[in-house]
């Protein structure tokens, strides 16, 4: 492989994001990911919530990225034909919490955000099941939610689509800076480029210990959370938070741009890629839920899962190296990173102009919007029926999946490989049967399309084959 | 599209409904989403299937194709891979097939035979990560029986549910160690025969009143931490053992897949999961009928074939304006031991009916007392009665005079 422009280290929805920025320009890029799938990390696992910006202290780059991420979100999601949905949000407080809600008030006029305090007649127009104790909240129009493993999946397809190259499974393992050139070493291939760029979220300290650039302590936070039926979906219509602590933002209550309702996260110091939910963070949702939301519905849970935030200091870092030539580090993005990820990626930009000249490319070519059984009308369902029958035939019964969106997806500019990557793209197995169904259709569509045997397809990352061998073979 | 009565499954259920439907005179189609018929008695592949309405033992695939060549010798209309979408107020059942495209057919009559699913990791909140090995019963059996794969190889059940039973016995003869069975529960959900059978035959520990506190491993599940539980269904934590295994299946319970009826105007019964059905099998919409596991979940095929006929029958006879029913219309009501009565509905008139029960958890020497009004119509003695074994009783509908009363005495 030829030298390219930047190396981008990371499949999350910032380096996806960097990466379709760079493909749009006349800078040629690489993605390096270290799992089978980009969004496999913090990015599969979060609130998916568009912060407005009103609780990050002014002056810092969280403030400053998550206000202009989310001007820059609507836009991009519908370029990109991701769920998503400025639906807003409301932090919800006793009698005794005004004061804590007029500061949220005064810090989100600082950063420039559109907020108003409301009382609770007021607020139950807006979220009519709030808990009976709420007597005000502060009301942010500009919030929304975003499906973010769909955002980071289109992001790095319409990057690809621009020429952008994307290797999989290649965990970076040594860096080195010389003659005015970086060398990445990873599991799958030696890279080599003028910039590299740090996006490696968990990862992004040990990248920068690899490069010799500064070394930075990191925390891990780890959050679980509920997933709901889609029969709850209208239940909640705007994202419900608690007033935020030192932990974080609390335990909220929101639906998700896919029509299903969220409950959580907790906040537990962890250690890095510690997704394994627990019994005491079960029982704190259970019981915080209830103090901001009226009706949950903990018989509708379809789902558990946790993610991991990567505290580095209290802002986020987004900068050249003072250490290493040509290395952008970008280390600590936990919330509101979701949310300022178009932004970083814009700002990582405009610091490569200033050693670059970069130029935007007048003929971007835009993602085709795939095509939906749900959202097709009779006659033009019919007619791709006719073409090819696999439009006729539902693989996931639950979601009303079809084959023909199941090789949409194995097919795709990134193609899906595994389980999971089929479910991330298509929803087949996110349904109330979790894939008790489909599992084994996907699995056969997968053997086929690829050409690899029943027992080779993985649930999702690593060594996760669900067939592990052939009856009586050993 | 027009067809007398519609058939939405093609499993033991709905065959049955069908042929019966054929037999009272009615055109009948058969929707099933899958590739043949049969539904999840194709991988059911031991025995033990069809004691009853047989009268000899036959596998599930057995079982399931003495009703599927009676179809194939009927004028029933069987379209597979047929997904349906929705069911309209008026009775239009819209469905998809890769052969037909979208089809929308007008039925007189509907007969729901949908089955069920089995509840999840997710719903039950296991605790812990979410590797590659944590499969319900169910698919782990059709990975084994219909795709010839193994999902591990050693191997703990949760839940003791009749497919986590029957998989601990195919597990083990095909190669894997099951290590224990765990059951949140102090009795099992399923059949006393399949623990002796499946469990004791094969020297497998079943635990009662006991749970799974944590899975560990990812991306392949490496082991479990269980523990007993209080009289609050609450882990005692310190009592937490680990155990090493590869593949954790879930027996945890069955749900009636009625998401068609979600809203649709349909009364639903919130212990069954199914619509509340009168003794035709009708749901308060008038011409839906519902029968098999997605009524309610049965621990026989035998029974129900036989739901499914009765459900097939009145559907057709509702299709050709030949279901008039001149008694008066009373409830079935559950109480004191006794979780659920089916059907909800009965009427007066002659003849007999048969109501099915299932208790709430595992009495000896009890009497069931079935009254209409302060007037005890049956009862009978039961030596010990378990959840996972329904019941039935046949009362005269003569003898029907209000409201009808199932209980056991303290």
């Amino acid at each position: 492989m030829g030298k390219v422009d930047c190396i981008v280290i990371g499949g999350g929805v910032v380096g996806t994001l960097i990466l379709d920025e760079l493909a749009k320009t006349n800078l040629n890029a690489i993605l390096l990911e270290k799992e089978n799938d980009v969004a496999s990390g913090a990015s599969r696992a979060n609130s998916g919530i568009v912060h407005a910006g009103y609780d990050c202290v002014p002056g810092t780059n969280k403030a400053k990225f998550n206000v202009e991420g989310n001007a820059l979100m609507w836009k991009l999601v519908e370029e990109l034909h991701v769920p998503a949905k400025q639906c807003g949000s409301i932090v919800v407080a006793p009698k005794e919490g005004l004061k804590g809600i007029q500061e949220l008030y005064d810090k989100g006029i600082k950063n420039g955000v559109k907020v108003e305090i409301l009382d609770r007649e007021k607020t139950l127009k807006i979220e009519p099941n709030i808990s009976k104790d709420i007597e005000y909240s502060l009301y942010a129009p500009e919030a929304g939610i975003v499906s973010p493993y769909k955002l980071t999946i289109a992001a790095t397809d319409r990057a690809i689509l621009n020429g952008a190259k994307v290797v999989l499974e290649a965990n970076v393992n040594k860096l080195a800076y010389n003659n005015g050139e970086w060398t990445v070493w990873s599991t799958n291939g030696i890279y080599k480029a003028k910039y590299v760029i740090n996006c490696a979220g968990a990862g992004a300290a040990r990248i920068n210990d690899l490069a010799g650039a500064c070394h930075y302590e990191t925390e891990f936070r780890r959050g679980d959370y509920f997933v709901l039926d889609s029969t709850e979906g209208k239940a909640v219509s705007t994202v419900i938070f608690p007033l935020p602590t030192e932990k974080g933002k609390g335990i909220l209550v929101a639906p998700t741009a896919d029509g299903n309702v969220i409950y959580g996260p907790t906040s537990v110091a962890t250690t890095e890629g510690d997704t394994a939910t627990t019994l005491d963070g079960f029982a704190e949702i259970k019981k915080n839920v209830a103090l901001t939301y009226d009706k949950p519905n903990f018989r509708k849970i379809i789902r558990t899962y946790a993610g991991v935030r990567t505290i580095v200091g209290h802002d986020f870092i987004v900068e050249y190296s003072d250490v290493v030539p040509s290395f952008i580090q970008i280390l600590g993005i936990c919330s509101p990173g979701l949310s300022s990820a178009p932004a970083i990626a814009k700002y990582v930009i405009k610091l490569l102009e200033e050693k670059e000249e970069v130029k935007y490319k007048d003929d971007i070519v835009q993602l085709p919007k795939k095509k939906k059984l749900l959202e097709l009308k009779d006659d033009e369902l019919n007619a791709l029926i006719k073409e090819n029958e696999a439009w006729g035939r539902i693989v996931c019964r639950c979601e009303k999946i079809t084959e023909a969106e199941i090789v949409q997806a194995i097919h795709s500019p990134l193609p899906a490989t595994t389980v999971d990557a089929v479910k991330r793209r298509t929803r087949a197995g996110m349904g109330r049967c979790q894939g008790g169904f489909c599992g084994t259709r996907v699995i056969e569509i997968l053997a086929r399309e690829t050409g690899k045997t029943i027992s080779e397809i993985k649930k999702d990352m690593g060594e996760s084959q669900i067939a592990i061998s052939r009856i009586k073979e050993d | 599209m027009k067809y007398d009565v519609v058939v939405i499954g093609g499993g033991p259920a709905g065959m049955a409904a069908a042929l019966k439907a054929k037999e009272n005179g009615a055109s009948v189609v058969i929707l099933e989403r899958d590739v043949r018929l049969g539904g999840i008695l194709n991988q059911c592949i031991h025995n033990g299937f069809g004691l009853h309405y047989f009268g000899e033992e036959l596998t599930g695939p057995e079982y399931a194709n003495r009703f599927k060549v009676k179809v194939e010798q009927t004028d029933i209309k069987v379209m597979l891979e047929s997904m349906v979408l929705s069911i309209s107020a008026d009775k239009v059942v819209t469905v998809l097939s890769p052969k037909e495209g979208l089809v929308h057919i007008e039925a007189k009559a509907i007969v729901l035979a949908m089955g069920c699913r089995e509840r999840t990791a997710g719903a039950i909140t296991l605790p812990g990560t979410r590797p590659a090995g944590i499969y319900t019963a169910g698919a782990a059996q059709k990975i084994s029986n219909m795709d010839g794969y193994l999902v591990g190889k050693k191997v703990v059940i949760l839940g003791s549910g009749d497919i986590g039973l029957i998989m601990a016995r195919r597990m083990t003869l095909e190669g894997a160690e099951v290590k224990l069975v765990l059951e949140l529960q102090p009795y099992s959900s399923g059949l006393k025969r399949n623990i002796v059978q499946c469990l004791n035959d094969f020297n497998i520990p079943l635990h009662f009143s006991h749970t799974i506190t944590r899975v560990e491993g990812m991306p392949r599940l490496t082991g479990l931490y269980y523990a007993p539980v209080d009289e609050k269904m609450q882990p005692i934590l310190s009592e937490e053992k680990y155990v090493e295994c590869d593949a954790l299946l879930l027996s945890v319970g069955l749900i009636p897949e009625n998401d068609l009826l979600n809203g649709m105007d349909v009364k639903m019964s919130n212990i069954t999961s199914g619509a509340v059905v009168d003794e035709y099998r009708m749901t308060s919409m008038d011409g839906l009928f519902s029968c098999g596991n997605v009524l309610h979940v049965h621990d026989l095929v035998d029974n129900v074939s036989e739901e499914a006929e009765i459900a097939g029958a009145c559907a057709a006879k509702y299709a050709l304006g030949e279901l008039d029913n001149k008694g008066n219309k009373y409830n079935v009501n559950a109480i004191n031991g006794v979780r659920y009565a089916l059907p909800q509905v009965v009427y007066s008139g002659e003849g007999k009916v048969r109501i099915f029960f299932r208790v709430g958890a595992e009495y000896r020497n009890t009497r069931l007392n079935v009254k209409c009004g302060d007037e005890v119509l049956l009862t009978k003695k039961y030596q010990i009665v378990a959840p996972g074994e329904m019941q039935h009783i046949d009362l005269d509908k003569s003898k029907i005079t209000g409201d009808i009363t199932l209980e056991l005495e303290a």
